[in-house]
This record gives structure tokens, sequence and C-alpha cells, in this order.
């Protein structure tokens, strides 16, 4: 089949399993309801943290994704994978690992009691942001790395023997390089902060920090208002549109050209002033992102015991959601890897999980019993909310690859069979690596869509953490958070190592 | 990868059927973990009526609403009374036909729908290893001093933060708002549900919680713990139940009829207080397990019924809104 065709029906579902279900609800509402002004009060909150949370994520991701691609050093692989883990907990979960650390009796408190300073206080607008940085920062140096890896190592000899000093890299490589990522993970970062609900009321620290996808949940949940829930379901549609448009406009396409892909010692950046950015960067960002997390792991390693075979088959259902959803979101991706299709997927994930749970609920009804399809219509949703990140990941390389392989395949007159397998499978084996990882770990770690589609026993393992919770377990709670922590982990590992076999990174 | 769980599910499904009927019951969430009454209420409730007894876990009565006539539940069970009014009025569930006067509630229950299977109230649980002196009333947590760490859960998306606000309103009146703009500084964060508090509580962020008064018995009996406190106020606390409703149209209304029964009858009352950590709402005093006879509950119990809720419910939200934006 045409590539054309192929993206044409890739958008298509796309598009019609993500307005499909807003239809749904409309139709069965009757119409929108109006907007009062506490939703007004609750967009700009939203609106506000989501800029905020997008900005600092993505500039603060620069000098670290820097350092990582110009150092060498004993635990750097780890440090790149361990960054993927906390994009995928639990917003429970993290926010529990963030309190550990900057909470009342956190280590940060500890430690300017112990110096004599005043205690910070976590809850608010900057408790939200910074908990959105810790989730999203991550993925930002993740997907400029991947670009600063993208350009070839070339470059970098050429501009050595041309004396480029530091600030003349900088223009001639690395700027033009951030202009062409930064935008579009800052708008995927927009987005997903745009339906953020539980982690800006836990840290927000009250009614101040009300944010969209909350008056969604009340409108849905509390008031079974379904019209209002839909008004403001395009609302945050429409603003992740804006976003995206914006954000895509702004990222051109670099033209580094082509290299012949041999490591190449970097001259650059080997004054002591670089190093020590380079070492200040990467340990500010290891302690942020991992000593919240070692505390998850500490206060779940008792848990482990008291996990009962409940909690393991809710374990194996998540790895098998994982992994289809990851095949899906990789079929899906690979064919919309283009400008409209990374817009049409921002749209995806802009919607609200509870409006398009209810409106697949609608759909699926009349049909079929949804309580059979809770793990398909699961693993379909994730695949869905995976599919910006992994477009966002895939898209500049294989842009990258077609301006500058094209002239080639035209050159030897590829077939797509052998252009697939000689220079495109190759070429994206990084990135697509990457995406996967991305995709199973996201898979793992969601929960959205399932609380109409429950069916008890075939729980997903942050179901159960939620279950365990409820019934007072918190140990074993936070036991079955450390089993989903590691399997997320050992999911995302698997697929980016895949990625990077025979590869210098 | 799905082909064989599906597989595997049909067939589970047609052996269920030669197991005798089924009865479909939509339960909260928590209801059907290992850990909570689900289990063993099927066990208790299958050893009787010869059929399978089916837990749907999820929303309740958003998902009933947009099933409607159609729905496949025959019984509801986990509803809670801010749901009741719209519940009746949308005409899907039939009277429960059982006769009250075994109910053993502090308050007066006549409603001839929705039948209660448990109790307990709202109340702030404190450690008594971290507070030695908890407030002895309403005012004196009003008035303590603003170090005193509270969480509390949103009215907007979670049962307890909204019985909480009708529990403020219903000591405080018309000064509800200046009763919040007091507690605004003590309050450290909101939480969307009961879950989140909790563990922050039981992480030592917060000094006292929003929570019930039956939550010392989990760390008594479960745990051997009696460090954890309920503290009791004068004032009075609001009343929360969760209850019970057969669907008017379901095509079991025998066994539906028989499952109404069973919720209050002993077995069943029984096994609720260590099965969902509330007290049973037809058992008395003298037949609950000890680490419940021996909790802390109010003389005073506040309740609004539905009308009188469904009333004061946006304003009281309002009010406290207001004092904790500022």
């Amino acid at each position: 089949m045409a590539p054309r065709a192929l993206a044409l029906i890739a958008g298509g579902v796309l598009a019609a399993l993500t307005l499909g279900p807003i239809a749904a609800v409309l139709i069965r509402a009757g119409g929108l309801a109006t907007l009062g002004p506490g939703d007004w009060q609750a967009l700009r909150f939203t609106l506000w943290q989501a800029f905020l949370s997008a900005l600092f994520s993505t500039v603060l991701a620069i000098p670290v994704a820097r350092a990582l691609a110009r150092r060498r050093f004993r635990g750097r692989g780890l440090l790149v994978a361990l960054m993927g883990a906390p994009f995928i907990l639990p917003v429970i979960v993290a926010a529990m690992g963030l309190i550990a650390v900057f909470g009342q009796n956190g280590l940060v408190n500890l430690g300017l009691a112990a110096l004599g300073l005043p205690r910070i206080d976590i809850y608010g607008l900057h408790g939200v942001v910074l908990a959105h940085v810790f989730f999203n920062l991550p993925l930002a140096v993740r997907m400029l790395l991947q670009g600063w890896l993208a350009i070839p190592a070339e470059r970098f000899r050429l501009a050595a023997s041309l004396g480029l000093g530091p600030r003349a890299t900088w223009h001639v490589l690395e700027a033009p390089l951030i202009r062409r990522i930064a935008p579009g993970a800052f708008a995927v970062i927009f987005v997903i902060c745009l339906t953020s609900f539980a982690v800006a009321l836990t840290l927000g620290g009250g009614p101040r920090a009300t944010t969209v996808e909350l008056a969604i949940y009340q409108a849905m949940r509390f008031d079974f208002d379904l019209g209002r829930a839909a008004a403001l379901a395009l609302l945050q549609l429409a603003l992740a549109l804006v976003a995206g448009i914006v954000a895509l406009r702004l990222s051109r396409t670099a033209g580094f050209g082509a290299g012949r892909d041999r490591v190449v010692p970097r001259w650059d950046g080997q004054g002591a002033l670089a190093r020590a950015g380079d070492a200040l960067a990467l340990l500010a960002a290891a302690l942020f992102l991992l000593v919240p997390l070692a505390s998850v792991v500490l206060r779940g390693l008792p848990g482990l015991a008291e996990l009962g075979p409940q909690t393991w088959h809710a374990a194996g259902h998540s790895v098998s959601v994982a992994l289809g959803s990851t095949a899906l979101c990789l079929a899906w991706a690979l064919p919309l890897a283009n400008r409209r299709g990374e817009l049409l997927s921002l749209a995806a994930i802009a919607i609200s999980p509870l409006v398009l749970g209810t409106g697949y609920y609608l759909i699926l009804r009349p049909l079929v019993n949804p309580f059979d399809l809770a793990l398909v219509v699961t693993a379909m949703v994730n695949a869905l909310m995976a599919l910006p990140f992994a477009l966002r990941i895939l898209r500049p390389e294989a842009e990258t690859v077609e301006a500058e392989y094209g002239r080639l395949r035209a050159t030897l007159r590829l077939t797509p069979l052998a252009w697939l397998r000689v220079v495109w499978v190759p070429r994206l084996r990084r990135p697509i690596g990457f995406a996967a990882g991305l995709s199973a770990a996201l898979a793992m770690g969601d929960l959205g869509v399932i609380a109409l589609f429950a069916d008890p026993d075939r729980a997903t393992l942050p179901l159960q953490v939620y279950r365990l919770m409820g019934a007072y377990r918190m140990e074993a709670a936070s036991g079955a958070a450390l089993l989903l922590l590691a399997l997320s982990l050992g999911l995302f590992w698997l697929f980016d190592r895949g990625g990077r076999v025979r590869a210098d990174t | 990868m799905k082909a064989p769980s599906f597989a595997a599910g049909l067939f589970l499904a047609t052996s269920a059927f030669a197991q005798g009927e089924v009865l479909t019951v939509y339960a909260p969430d928590y209801f059907v973990s290992e850990w909570g009454p689900g289990p063993r209420i099927e066990e208790l409730f299958e050893a009787r009526c010869d059929c399978d007894l089916q837990f749907k876990p999820g929303d309740l009565l958003p998902r009933i609403l947009l099933e409607g006539a159609r729905t496949e539940a025959d019984v509801v069970i986990g509803l809670n009374t801010d749901v009741t009014k719209r519940a009746r009025e949308s005409g899907l569930f039939a009277p429960h036909g059982q006769d009250l006067s075994p109910l053993t509630l502090p308050i007066d229950w006549d409603d001839d729908v929705f039948l209660p299977f448990n109790y307990s109230h709202t109340a702030f649980v404190y450690d008594t290893t971290r507070i030695e002196t908890p407030p002895e009333s309403f005012d004196a947590l009003r008035a303590a001093p603003d170090d005193l760490r509270l969480v509390i859960q949103d009215p907007r998306s979670s049962i307890s933060g909204l019985a909480l606000v009708l529990w403020v309103q219903a000591v405080y009146g018309d000064a509800a708002e200046a009763a919040w703009q007091d507690l605004a500084p003590k309050i450290v964060t909101v939480t969307r549900g009961w879950s989140e508090s909790y563990g922050l509580f039981t992480e030592g962020e917060a000094d006292m919680v929003l929570s019930y008064t039956t939550s010392p018995a989990y760390h008594m009996i479960a745990e051997e713990d009696f460090t954890k406190k309920a503290a009791i106020f004068p004032e009075g606390h609001y009343f929360l139940v969760e209850l019970a409703a057969k669907l008017a149209g379901t095509d079991q209304p025998e066994l539906a009829d028989q499952f109404m029964g069973f919720i209050l009858d002993e077995d069943f009352q029984g096994m609720i207080t260590t099965g969902n950590w509330s007290i049973p709402a037809a058992l008395p005093q003298e037949a609950w397990p000890e680490g419940f006879q021996a909790l802390d509950l109010p003389d005073k119990v506040l309740f609004y019924s539905e009308d009188e809720a469904a009333a004061l419910r946006d304003e009281a939200i309002d009010a406290w809104r207001r004092a904790l934006s500022r």
C-alpha cells in the first residue's frame, strides 16, 4: 500500500477515536452547557501552571541534555534509563515521593532545619510546577538528547578543525538543534499538563489550584452534567490545538547533512568551566529525579512481602496491556510521523480521560458488553495517549532521514522494502526503541479511562494500588507501587536498550 | 496477546451460566480488592443462593444513569446520601421491601428505596504520639494555633470532602465561611480523594486528617496500633451512611430481593465491620468486634436529608472555596 494511503487511514482512525467519544457525550448530553465564572478561573490557573511547567521542564532540560551528550562517564547509561522513571509513575506515588523530599518532614526541610534556616512549604503553584517538572524534565532531556545525538559527529569535528569556540559551536550547531526540538517538547509537556488534576490539587494546596480537569470530574461524577463536561473537554482540546500549531510552526527542520556515523571525539567543551557546569547540571538533575524515586523504593520494600495473588495478577494484566498498547502505538506512529499527524495526536492527549472513557462506553455499550473489553479499551487508549510522545521522538529523525537519504533512494532506485531494511529501520532504530519503551512504560502507569470499565478480575496494577489504599493497606500499596515502578522501568529499559544495540550511546 | 485471555473469558462466562443464575451487583472499586468486603459478601451470599454473584466495580450512579433502563445491574451497593436524590428522581430504582426495624443507626431511617448497610461519621483523626492534647471541640480546632497541620479532601471530587463542608455548615450555619477562614491557615492541602489524604497523614505530612470515626478500628484490629484516634467534638459529627438499592428493571427480582434481605442479615452485618471498616447498620453495639467497641463515638450526630443537602450543597461548597482561595 502506498505510504500516503496508510497515513490517511492511520490519521482517520486517530481522528475518529479522538472526536468520536466527545461527539457521543455531546449527543447524549443534548448539547453544550455554558460555563460559569468558576470554570474561567480554573481555565486561567490551568493555562498558567501548564505554561510554567512546560517552560521550566524544557529550559532546564537543555543544560542536562547537553551535558549528557558530550560527556562519557560510568553509570551514564543507567542514568539515562532511570530518567524514564518519573514520567511513568502513578501520580499519587510520585507525589508521595516528592513529599518525602520536599514535604514538611522531607529531606530538604530536615537539612534546612539542621542549618537553622526556615522551612520551605511545597504546597502552592510552585509545588504544582515542581511536580510537573519532576514528571516531564526527563522527557524533555531525552528528546533533546536524541536530537544532539542525531547531529553527525563529523560536524563537531569540522567545528573543531575550524577552530570554533564554545560560543560559535553553540550558534552553529547547538542552538539550531534546540530551536528544532524544544518547541515540540514544550508543546507536548504543555498539553499533558493541561489535563493534570490530582497532582495539581494535592500539591496546589487547595481550591486556588483548581484545574479544568477537576471541573470535568465534578461535572461527570457529581453533577452528572455531561453537557458541561463536554464543553470543558472541547475547551481543553482547542487550547491543545493552538499550542500545537504555534509550537510546530516555531520548530523548523534543521539541515546538518548526513554523516558517516563514526564516533568522533568531541573537542568542544573541554575547559574546566564547561566541565564543572556539566557536572553541576548532571548532579542537580540526578538528585532532583532520583532521590524521590529512591524514597518510593525504600517505602515499597517492606510492602512487597504483603502482596497477594490479586496484585500479581494485576501486574500480569498491566504487562500485557503495555505490550499490546506499544505494538499499536508504533503501528500508528510510523505512518503518522509528519506535522499533521503530530498535531492530530496532540489533540488526543488533550481530551480528558474521563470524557474519553465515557464516550467509548456510550459507543460500545449498544454493541458489546464494555466490561469484556476493559483491557482492550485500556490498551487502545494508552496507545492513543502515548502517540504524541512517540511521534515527537520519531518525527524529527524520520524527516531527517527522508531529507538526507531521499536522493540516495532516487539514485539507487531502492524498492520500498530495501529502503526500509537498509536505511529507514537501521537509522531510526534508536528513536523507535525509545518511543516503544516510553509507550510501554506509559501504558503500565495509566489509570485514566478505567473507572467505567473496571473488571473485577482483570484490574491493572495502578488500579490495584488505589484499591489497596482504599482498604487502608498503605504499606501493601507502597509495595505494589514499587512493583509497578520496577516493571515499567524494566519494559522501558528492554525496548530502549533494544533500540541502542550496537549504538554508541 | 488478547486472544488467549479473551477466549478464557468466554469460557469462564459459559461455565458460570452452568452454575446457576447470575446476580450482577455494581459496587465501588475498593469493594472488590482482596482486602475489601466484596469477596466475603460473594462467598457468604453464594453459599445460600445457589447463584453466581458478580461484582462490576467502578463508578456507580454515573454508570447507571448512562445505561438507563438497559443497565445489566440487578443491585447496586455502596451509594452515598449525596446521590440518593438524583438516583431516586431517575426512577431506575425499586423499593427494597425490607423491614427496617432491625436498624441500629443513630438517626431515624425510613427510606423505602435505599437500604443502609454500614455507617460512620466524619472526624479528624490524629496520632497520639504526635498530638498529646487534641482539640476538644470544633471551636477549639478553629482556635488552634496555625501550625496544626490538617489535610482534607475536596468536596467537589470526594464524598468525605462533601460531608465535611456539610458538617461545617451544620455546625456553623451562616457563619460557615468565617469558620473556614479560621481553618484555612491550618489546612496544608486538599486532596482529590480520601486515599491521598490518609497517605499524607500516615507519612507524617499532617497532624490531623479528615477521615472517619471508624478509622482507628483498622489500626487497632489489623495492626494492633492504638495510637490513632478520632477527635470527638461536642458540636456533633456528620453522619455518613452507605446504601444498597435494587434496580427496578432487574431480570433477577427474586435474587435481588434475597440479596437485599441478606444485607440486614447477621452474617453480613457481622462481617462488614472488619470487611469495610465501618459500623454495621443493623447490629447492636454488644455484637461489634472488640476494636469497634473501643472506638470513641460522638453523642450528637448531624445529618441533612437529601433535599436539605441538595439545597445547601452549592452554597456550602462556595463558602469553602471562597475562604480557602484567599
